[in-house]
């Protein structure tokens, strides 16, 4: 049950197969997804269109509830990407997963820390990106680190690493935790002969229901507090 | 059985795998740029569209729908006005009906009067000459017996043959 990762160097950094193959596959799932869905668009939507456009008017909303749409319509397709991409990748590693030789291949990218942690640290530089764009950056500073009172300034700058922290590793958690218990339950199956697969069966199925449910909540955390930081480095009522 | 790798970052992590942040970072943003291109965007074109769409078909309905009150008011208009119209018509012709039956009655009462009264004189004209007439012929008569009495000196009963050949002279003259 130990598991290695396929670890490899280049250029004198190091580099883990598992997450890169599972981040392309992920990124191929959506494409497609996104992609297939979106041919032949038509007024009166049908089908995948209409599940694409829920979608969108989802992520339209948890926009509109955090910024007036003038603004925050920008980073409408920051959030449909955003979406899209953790819920699948939370979703890949349920089915199953794979592990060759002692070594771990198939799982969800989002169950490695470094993957989440990158993706949440784009958020929070992308929060500054834009509270620098559009306050200017007197207004930035002033907003961001001295409101609402300048003595709360130690707080605002933990309040910044904090942020990047909890959005980075609660989706990790979640995730991992998730493929932990999956992988506990799955090794109940297969390591005590018949009695343990069929006591395994329910609580393998309840797990994985629920870890699908975990997974689109964490993909909607995650897009939900994406917005959220925005909003409070981009509006000017925060 | 052992429950190593659940210790957080267990699992043969050796430090920072540094490639899967730029990984992570090129996948995702690859994706999303693709994306807007080919699905993203297209999706928002259309439904902006289909927003537009909407709010020229109510603008349109609404506008119709004036319309339609518009020309429903003018009918009704019409119609009203047309129906006080033919009232009028109806009263006007019912009113000169009346008058002209009051002129072609006075009228031939008039002329009645008056061809009666035309009658009348007429009736009276030609008494009155057939009385002139009349005695004109008895004066003669009279003056043509005084004649033939005055000429002749006879008896009477010459006398009164005489009378009675001249007043049957005079029958046969008249």
């Amino acid at each position: 049950m130990e598991h290695a990762n396929p670890t490899f160097e280049f250029l004198g950094m190091t580099g883990n197969w598992s997450n890169i193959l599972m981040l392309a596959v992920t990124s191929l799932i959506v494409f497609l997804i996104a992609f297939l869905s979106t041919r032949n668009l038509k007024m009166k939507p049908t089908g995948m269109q209409n599940f694409m456009e829920w979608i969108m008017d989802f992520v339209k909303g948890i926009i509109k509830s955090n910024f007036d749409w003038q603004t925050g319509g920008r980073f409408h397709v920051l959030g449909i990407t955003f979406l899209m991409f953790i819920a699948v990748a939370n979703v890949l590693g349920l089915p199953f997963s794979i592990s060759y030789d002692g070594v771990l291949w198939w799982k969800s990218p989002t169950a490695d820390p470094t993957v989440t942690m990158t993706l949440a640290v784009m958020v929070i530089i992308l929060t500054h990106y834009y509270g620098i764009k559009m306050k200017g950056m007197k207004g930035y500073a002033v907003d961001t680190y001295l409101k609402p009172m300048p003595f709360l300034f130690p707080l605002k700058i933990i309040e910044e690493f904090a942020n990047t922290l909890t959005l980075g590793l609660r989706l990790y958690g979640n995730i991992y935790a998730g493929e932990v218990l999956l992988g506990l339950i799955a090794g109940l199956a297969t390591g005590y002969g018949a009695l343990g697969f069929v006591g395994a069966i329910i609580p393998a199925m309840a797990w994985q229901g629920f870890s699908l449910f975990i997974g689109g909540i964490q993909a909607f955390i995650f897009v939900m507090l994406t917005m959220v930081y925005m909003s409070h480095k981009v509006s000017a009522d925060h | 059985m052992s429950f190593d790798y659940l210790v957080l970052g267990a699992g043969g992590h050796d430090g920072l795998n540094t490639l899967d942040i730029f990984a992570t970072l090129f996948f995702f943003i690859l994706l999303m740029v693709l994306l807007k291109k080919v699905a993203w965007g297209p999706l928002m074109g259309i439904m902006t569209q289909r927003e537009e769409l909407i709010a020229s078909e109510i603008a349109a309905a609404e506008n119709s729908r004036q319309e339609s009150q518009r020309l429903l008011e003018e009918q009704r208009d019409l119609l009203k006005e047309a129906r006080t119209e033919a009232l009028a018509i109806v009263e006007n012709a019912k009113k000169q009906g009346d008058a002209s039956r009051e002129e072609i009655i006075t009228t031939a009462r008039t002329e009645a009067i008056r061809l009666k009264e035309s009658a009348i004189r007429e009736i009276d004209t030609e008494k009155e000459r057939a009385i002139a007439a009349v005695r004109e012929e008895v004066v003669s008569l009279s003056v043509l017996a005084a004649s033939k009495v005055l000429e002749k000196e006879v008896s009477e009963e010459d006398n009164r043959a005489l009378i009675e050949a001249t007043i049957a002279k005079a029958g046969e003259v008249n």
